[in-house]
């Protein structure tokens, strides 16, 4: 807790109070999508493929049918045929056809775990024995795993109908390549060639999974008037009502989504896996309808983030001035086509003034589970490589590698990643800090080595609508369509609160469902607090508006004359003797002067500012195991500016130890018959509370002009930075480079070992 | 297979249920009992979402028959508060915004209880050790971690006054 407290001229912006949904979810209240319940609910169960790669000749379901209990059952040719058609997801785009075979299986499974038929019955236990009722014969062909056998002509291919898009000509063949993308600056070859110190590898990582402990789940019910009701667990109930809709081929309006809480979501929860599903059996059946996934099933059939293999060249000048940098990605994105190297290419160089640079970028589909967004989806990977070679630089050159980094960085002015310039970024102001930080001059013990990487993420804008009211006493009421997944009910009541100059807890926070609010995009893209903080902020702000104008017919005075402050509306007409009218009056009569208070607000606003972080890391490793401790840990950002301190910090430290098990443990590992081999919590490892140390946070502020409190997006960057700054500081403990992840005590010992 | 009947107590009164004989306690005490605060995560004892305490004891809930409740004694997040008067862990999980999504925090909030009944001045690192068998995917434990010692802190105090 080092943060600034509130600042001068806020009284609640930048504070710490409890969250308005915190004594419900500490006291086991709050309804979670496995907790929902419906009556006169069936319980779902889906049958998934065992095979990595099969065709389905032939479903047999009428020996689970006659089992008493059955209701329902469904398989492919339940799904309409769909059109291509292209559909966003927030921080994901993809085809809708490859969001419903994400759903079931078409003709074809492309991974171990594919769904391949689903159940509804009266009892969990019966629609568990009706699956293994169903008869499916397949046939089975030979899979790809491996990114680089994948890209081999006569690999076994995944979808016969898929040429790479970006190449041209365009090829007359299909491949394992969706996607070919590129963007080059000056003369690399020649810029190389004058450099001082040039730093060469092969980086990879394997695929790794968001790791949310709530698994997913959701209950549907659709009636035979085509109107029908999902309660789930998601990042945008807006996403989920066009996904369903569009996969069915039904009516948005037909479907009113209720989010409930949510247990975690990264991003992951940005699409629909079962809702679909679930609908068919529903109508199907005449019934509402849970589906729930295992743990087990979370791990095989949802989406992970992709692996990858990375050629980087790069290299300075004697006084570490970066030249230029030759970047070669290739992003496992699973069974369908997906957003993968599309973002490595504008998270990747962009945080430098390179002299020029060619980027070349693949995506490769294998047969994995189909990629989604995970924190800052795809920018990790990369950052990685880039960090890593930025760091074996300044360690060739004898320079100090914050030092490079700040001869390097880009400034307010610089050319933007996606076109125009860059505003007010706070990337120097970062390093400086980290400079400064008494953890970058610590001593260190032996065996220890430190760590430092920068990173820079996107961050998002878009749609958001937001209402507020007043109830007839003066309290306020706030209801987004951004659902809460780590305090934002409390960040939103605080920026109404602040705008309004009442106290925070006389402004309560709902989470409403896609029929009773418009639309908002999805809680991601570390959007939610900058763009539906900005409708909320926007609607409260004619929410005074209204006051005001009430408060002068009351008095009889021009509303010129009224000003509000300090939650009261003030006369400012010398006759009226500075008259003030709290709010509560003003709502106490809103009725008897021109009905109920209320204003939404629709926003969509893209003046977001990217945002950046450098973390510091102290590692120790065991020469004799090649275990990593993490000793100490330091993550500086630019915020912007904190709406709630607690909860900025709290997505920092999380971001951070994501990053810091993707860097040390976390793997997706597929057995030989390409099935997934650690698909639990026990051997897909995932940091616990023993493993680390406390996550110093320092918020650098340097508020986004273009919002009104100045926040820029919290949440994501913080998961970029650490695979390279632990790599980087497992590898100066170790005396040795290790370009591959995760870096587990094998690896490293193996590397110890090999350099003698 | 015959379904069991089983008597037992949960947060103080007696509670009473049919299950399957392979049911888990944790499916009896969502499903049967209608108390879903203690949560599933991975059903095979490696997330710590379900933490109770079984005759005073911390258990993963999924690793224990529903029938196995017979005659004991459980104690789930629901029994924590004393009434309408959080229990200082849960306030203090509150106070230092020690959840995010809050998924894990019942199980969190339960391991807590059974660490500070056992061990009223625990040092980081036993902390540390203690809660290794809860996942939490959001904070990265480091307000967890304070708000635990938090707690024992103001628990001793008020020992200390009482």
């Amino acid at each position: 807790m080092n943060a600034p407290e509130a600042k001068s001229g806020f009284r609640h912006v930048g504070t710490r109070p409890v969250r308005p949904d915190g004594i419900d979810k500490v006291t086991g209240k709050a309804i979670y999508s496995p907790d929902f319940v419906a009556p006169g609910m069936l319980q779902g169960a889906i049958l998934r493929s065992p095979h990595p790669h099969a065709r389905i000749r032939s479903i047999d379901t009428s020996k689970a049918e006659a089992l008493p209990g059955v209701k329902a059952i469904v398989t492919a040719d339940d799904f309409p045929t769909l059109k291509s058609l292209m559909v966003t997801m927030g921080e994901s785009a993809g085809n809708i056809i490859h969001v419903s075979r994400k759903c079931m299986a078409q003709g074809k499974v492309l991974y171990d775990g594919h769904a391949v038929a689903a159940v509804a019955a009266t009892s969990a236990v019966i629609a568990a024995e009706a699956l293994k009722l169903i008869e499916v014969d397949y046939e089975v062909l030979p899979h790809v795993i491996d990114i680089d056998e994948a890209m081999q002509p006569d690999a076994p291919l995944l979808h016969e109908d898929m040429v790479t898009e970006g190449v041209q000509p365009r090829p007359d063949k299909p491949s394992n390549i969706p996607t070919y993308v590129s963007k080059t600056k000056g003369d690399v070859a020649e810029a190389l060639g004058r450099a001082a110190a040039v730093v060469e590898g092969r980086y990879s990582m394997p695929m790794v999974h968001q790791g949310y402990i709530e698994p997913h789940a959701c209950v549907a019910s659709w009636n035979a008037d085509g109107q029908a009701n999902i309660w789930c667990s998601t990042q945008g109930a807006f996403v989920v009502r066009m996904l369903t809709a569009s996969v069915l081929g039904i009516s948005q309006a037909d479907i009113r989504v209720t989010p409930l809480e949510i247990g975690g979501g990264f991003g992951g929860k940005t699409t629909v896996y079962l809702e679909p599903v679930a609908m068919l059996l529903s109508r199907k059946s005449g019934r509402p309808v849970r589906l729930a996934m295992t743990r087990e099933e979370v791990f095989r059939a949802s989406g992970p983030a992709p692996g990858v293999q990375i050629d980087f060249k790069i290299g300075a000048t004697a006084d570490g001035y970066l030249l230029g940098a030759d970047l070669s990605m290739k992003y496992n994105v699973g069974a369908f086509p997906g957003n993968g190297v599309q973002v490595g290419l504008i998270t990747a160089l962009y945080h430098y003034r390179f002299e020029s640079f060619a980027m070349h970028g693949w995506n490769v589909v294998t047969n994995m589970p189909g990629i989604h967004a995970y924190r800052a989806p795809c920018a990790p990977q990369v950052n990685f490589a880039v960090e890593s070679a930025i760091d074996e630089l300044a360690y060739k050159l004898g320079i100090d590698p914050i030092e490079l980094r700040l001869k390097n960085a880009v400034v307010p002015g610089d050319p933007g990643f996606t076109g125009g310039t860059l505003g007010e970024i706070g990337f120097v102001e970062c390093l400086e800090a980290a400079k400064a930080h008494p953890h970058y001059s610590a001593p260190l013990g032996p065996n220890q080595g430190r760590g430092v990487a920068a990173s820079y993420w996107i961050n998002a804008g878009g749609p958001s609508v937001a209402a507020v009211s007043l109830a007839e006493d003066g309290s306020v009421l706030v209801t987004t369509g951004s659902p809460d997944i780590g305090g934002s009910r409390a960040s939103m009541a605080i920026m109404a609160a602040e705008t309004l100059c009442i106290p925070y807890e006389k402004v309560r926070v709902t989470i409403a469902d896609t029929s009773a609010i418009g639309f908002s995009m999805v809680t991601g893209g570390s959007r939610t607090t900058y763009a539906t903080g900005k409708a909320v902020i926007e609607a409260a702000e004619t929410i005074i508006s209204i006051m005001k104008a009430r408060a002068a017919g009351m008095w009889g005075v021009d509303v010129a004359d009224v000003a509000w402050g300090d939650g009261e509306a003030i006369c400012l007409d010398p006759a009226k003797d500075n008259q003030r009218l709290p709010i509560g009056k003003i709502a106490a009569r809103m009725n008897n002067t021109g009905g109920p208070i209320s204003a939404e607000a629709s926003v969509n606003p893209h003046d977001y500012l990217p945002a950046f972080g450098v973390h510091i890391c102290d590692s120790e490793v065991d020469p004799e195991t090649g275990q990593t401790t993490i000793v100490r840990y330091t993550a500086i950002q630019d915020v912007g500016r904190a709406i709630h301190a607690d909860y900025c910090e709290g997505q920092i430290q999380g971001g951070a130890v994501q990053g810091i098990g993707w860097a040390l443990n976390e793997a997706f590992i597929h057995d030989k018959a390409g099935r997934l081999d650690n698909p639990g919590f026990l051997d897909y490892r995932v940091p616990v509370c023993s493993d680390l140390p406390m996550i110093d946070t320092v918020m650098v502020e340097k508020p986004n002009p273009a919002h009104p409190f100045g926040v820029k997006g919290v949440g994501e960057v913080p998961i970029v930075p650490p695979l390279a700054t632990v790599a980087n500081a497992v590898s100066r403990a170790a005396g040795v480079r290790i370009r591959d992840l995760p870096l587990s005590p094998d690896r490293v010992y193996s590397a110890i070992k090999s350099k003698g | 297979m015959t379904k069991q009947f089983v008597t037992t107590t949960v947060n103080g009164d007696t509670a009473e249920f049919i299950c399957e004989p392979g049911e888990s306690l944790l499916d009896a005490l969502r499903g049967r009992l209608q108390l879903t605060g203690s949560k599933e995560g991975c059903g095979s004892g490696d997330c710590g979402a379900c933490t109770i305490l079984l005759d005073g004891e911390m258990v993963c809930s999924c690793l224990v028959f529903a029938a196995e409740a017979e005659g004991r004694v459980i104690e789930t997040v629901e029994g924590m508060a004393d009434g309408s008067v959080l229990h200082p862990v849960q306030r203090k999980f509150l106070e230092h915004a020690a959840l995010q999504c809050g998924f894990c925090t019942p199980g969190f909030l339960v391991a807590t209880k059974a660490l500070l009944d056992h061990n009223p001045d625990p040092s980081e690192h036993e902390i540390r050790y203690w809660l290794a068998g809860n996942l939490c995917r959001c904070t990265g434990y480091d307000k967890i971690v304070r708000a635990v010692q938090d707690t024992a802190r103001e628990m001793r105090n008020e020992r200390k006054t009482a």
